[in-house]
């Protein structure tokens, strides 16, 4: 990157670093922690809708609606994380792929399942064989932000489930009270109370969701746990002009800090929100906050 | 082949005992669930082990974390906030690799490098963290009456520590540590999942659950049998610790009793 990288006295410089460090595959490595921040992005808003849905229908006086809103809850209980990870990478491409394939080739006649195979006519295959490297890795991302949204949508439907619980059962009553119908009393009474109750759950959901992104490597996205290990192993000698030996161990000690510092920073602010919004709350917090200004 | 040979084969496959090779085609149903509930057997290794070590390290950060003494509170903050901060996935990477570096200087080291030890020490300093941050919480909370009364009867250091404060402290801490203890459960899953390598293909459920769902194809016979195994040990684990729970609080009459909640968002 710089001129003097062309010389090659620089080797035994400390100078060396900043040419090392400024190499093409690097340049990779710093994008992908913009992959991980992308990925929160997307997937908080979408999670928080999963979750939203979720609690409504285990509220739900309709019973089916509530078994099914009830199971996603509870499922996450029972079973690790990376187990969901793992099935619906590969359940959701094959559901995908399925349904094209039902949709693009009605006259296929040969079974979906052939042994150990998976296999849908090439018109339904995703991405296309023939479609740009950017499309396979904009659909793998795809199918990542998909799943983490679901996983953590079940988390998030638990906590929202728990803050609808929470308002006091005295302002329901009220709205019954008042001639409000069920419908009513969900829009107009619970949910814009539910928010205080569920903020700890919620805020706690957001430090396990940036906790989480390292696993977007076993999802086969280059990520940035992917980098590290490409960029520290001794192997990469050879394609870069920098050999060096084994330094995945500094690799992920960087990214140590960075996690440490992002769960830091969320933290603080995530504090700074929630004495905002428990500010003249009847919460405990709240009297806290008037007790300590009196 | 008969399922009761295959169980025979492959029942204790993950600890290296029985058929060396792992079935490679035509796989049954009954593989599938022996293979499975064989990886189970490192599940409750790591997670046992890590919870009887963490348990007993948490208590020392939490009274360390809990000290009016900086040269000591400051060390454990950092140690709990180091280990809750960061993902326990990147943390098992990180000790993988410095084990490694560590071994190529010192051979002492070699163990360290293999799952059943440097997987360990990682899930042990992990849930002490954890562990020790509810402890403290739990420390925090004693009801000032209890001390009160332990220091009328002139109760001091170490007795008043052993009879009254830690008990209480346990009780308190109860439902918020049988969730950690689920959650340590769950997140032995991602040893084999982070540079620890499966010597010989001696590996985890998932490790197996892994290699079906890699080898046929088809991810909707392995995970949800893995999912049905973590499920059944996961109500095992609230049965044990609900025991324990009512032990702990059989003085209290019956309305103060704490109960067990299991909320679910605590993965590392």
């Amino acid at each position: 990157m710089f001129e003097y990288c062309t010389d090659p006295d620089t080797l035994s410089q400390f100078r060396w670093f900043s040419c090392f460090l400024t190499t093409g595959v690097h340049m990779s490595f710093y994008i992908s922690f913009f992959k991980v921040l992308a990925l929160l992005a997307i997937t908080a808003p979408i999670a928080l809708g999963f979750g939203f849905f979720g609690a409504m229908a285990a509220r739900s006086p309709f019973l089916p609606l509530s078994w099914l809103g009830r199971g996603y809850i509870a499922n996450v209980r029972g079973i690790p994380d990376i187990a969901f990870f793992l099935f619906f990478v590969i359940a959701l491409d094959q559901a995908f792929e399925w349904a094209r394939h039902k949709i693009k080739c009605p006259d296929w006649d040969q079974p979906i399942r052939q042994g150990s195979d998976f296999i849908v006519c090439k018109a339904a295959k995703l991405p296309l064989g023939t479609s740009p490297e950017w499309m396979h890795e904009s659909y793998g991302f795809f199918l990542a932000t998909i799943t983490f949204a679901l996983v953590f949508g079940a988390f998030a439907a638990s906590v929202l489930y728990g803050g609808m619980r929470a308002v006091p059962h005295a302002q329901i009553e009220t709205a019954e009270a008042y001639g409000m119908s069920p419908r009513q009393t969900f829009w107009r009474i619970i949910v814009p109370q539910m928010w205080v109750y569920a903020l700890p759950g919620l805020s706690n959901l957001w430090m396990v969701l940036i906790k989480a992104t390292p696993l977007l490597f076993l999802l086969g996205i280059e990520d940035i746990v992917y980098w590290a290990r490409e960029l520290g192993g001794t192997k990469t000698s050879k394609f870069t002009a920098y050999p060096h030996g084994d330094w995945r161990m500094w690799y992920f000690l960087f990214l140590l800090v960075f996690y440490l510092a992002f769960t830091r920073v969320s933290e603080i602010s995530l504090e700074k929100l929630m004495v905002r919004l428990t500010h003249g709350q009847a919460t405990s917090g709240g009297e806290a906050q008037r007790k300590a200004a009196a | 082949m008969s399922c009761f040979q295959t169980i025979q084969d492959y029942g204790l496959r993950s600890i290296g005992i029985g058929e060396r090779l792992l079935p490679r085609e035509n796989f049954t149903l009954c593989e599938h669930f022996t293979l499975i509930g064989s990886g189970m057997i490192w599940n409750i290794y790591f997670a046992v082990i890590a919870l009887l070590t963490g348990f007993i390290f948490a208590t020392i950060l939490a009274v360390a974390k809990g000290s009016a003494n900086p040269i000591i509170r400051k060390p454990a903050e950092w140690f709990i906030f180091l280990f809750r901060g960061s993902p326990l996935f990147i943390q098992f990477f990180f000790a993988y690799f410095l084990f490694l570096n560590l071994k190529g200087i010192y051979p002492i080291f070699d163990p360290f490098t293999a799952a059943w030890l440097g997987a360990l020490i990682v899930l042990f300093l992990n849930t002490s963290a954890y562990t020790g941050e509810i402890f403290y919480g739990a420390l925090r909370s004693i009801p000032k009456g209890d001390t009160d009364a332990a220091n009328a009867y002139g109760m001091t250091g170490w007795p008043r520590f052993r009879r009254i404060i830690w008990p209480t402290m346990l009780r308190l801490a109860w439902p918020a540590y049988t969730n950690e203890a689920i959650f340590l459960f769950h997140a032995t899953t991602l040893v084999y999942f982070s540079s620890f390598p499966a010597w010989r293909q001696k590996g985890d459920a998932l490790y197996y659950a892994n290699y079906f769902a890699d080898k046929t194809f088809n991810p909707f016979i392995p995970y949800p049998i893995l999912a049905m195994y973590f499920v059944i040990f996961t109500l095992a684990i609230i049965t044990l610790f609900g025991a324990i729970n009512k032990r702990l609080n059989r003085h209290l009459p019956e309305e103060n009793r704490a109960k067990l909640r299991i909320r679910p968002n605590l993965i590392r």
